[in-house]
């Protein structure tokens, strides 16, 4: 029983990286990418490291082998931010068929502000009189 | 037992000469760190399964070690492309 479900976590997790690997190869731009890597590549090894504990069932290489699993998922969303904040302002370029980008009307990539548009002193009181805040749609 | 193993393992290396690729052709320097990254989470799952195929658990602590200069590399990457040094894409 337990051999099953080890045989199908190992096999589940190497499917989920052989699908990473292949979104990487084949989506158009950086964030696309990143996007099927980070989760595809955590969750692979999430699963193979699930194996390892259950294959192992001894109390210091569980803990071992959580302590990967914790590790992968705390770092990998962090490290996906980073390169792509860098990414974004190095100014690799986006998908030709990118529906949206609302960070460029109101970001100045030259002194990494952003800016909502409202910044100015009437705006500010307008903003002030129309409590509760109406949505952010203008 | 032997044959699921085989089988993952010939999975995860077509899966490095996936990522290869794409660390060879990447248009950018981003998109290469990308690929570093997955590279380095890859090679933690092929870790997992030599351990459990060949019964040694202390294999466990190389792939946590891989884990973490992972991390590290990909930060340094980033500052270093924040900061912007002299890059040859």
């Amino acid at each position: 029983m337990i051999d099953v479900v080890k045989q199908g976590l190992i096999l589940a997790g190497a499917i989920f990286m052989f699908l990473a690997s292949l979104g990487l190869l084949r989506l158009p731009d950086l964030l696309t990418r990143m996007h099927a890597t980070t989760k595809a590549a955590t969750l692979g090894a999430t699963l193979i490291m699930l194996a390892v504990a259950l294959h192992f069932a001894d109390v210091a290489i569980v803990a071992r082998a959580f302590g990967v699993i914790i590790f992968i998922m705390m770092t990998a969303p962090v490290a996906a931010h980073v390169i792509g904040r860098a990414g974004y302002f190095v100014g690799s370029k986006l998908w030709d068929g990118t529906v949206k980008d609302e960070l460029r009307p109101n970001y100045d990539p030259l002194t990494h502000e952003l800016k909502s548009g409202r910044e100015t002193e009437a705006n500010a009181r307008c903003e002030a009189k129309l409590t509760p805040r109406e949505g952010d749609g203008q | 037992m032997p044959t699921v193993i085989l089988l993952s393992l010939v999975l995860m290396t077509l899966a490095l000469c996936l990522v290869f690729a794409r660390l060879f052709i990447g248009p950018s320097l981003p998109d290469r760190v990308v690929a570093l990254e997955l590279f380095s989470s890859m090679i933690v799952g092929i870790i997992g399964v030599v351990a459990i195929a060949t019964d040694v658990p202390s294999l466990l602590d190389v792939a946590i070690v891989m884990a973490l200069m992972a991390f590290m590399a990909a930060i340094g990457f980033a500052r270093f492309l924040e900061r912007g040094g002299p890059r040859d894409d």
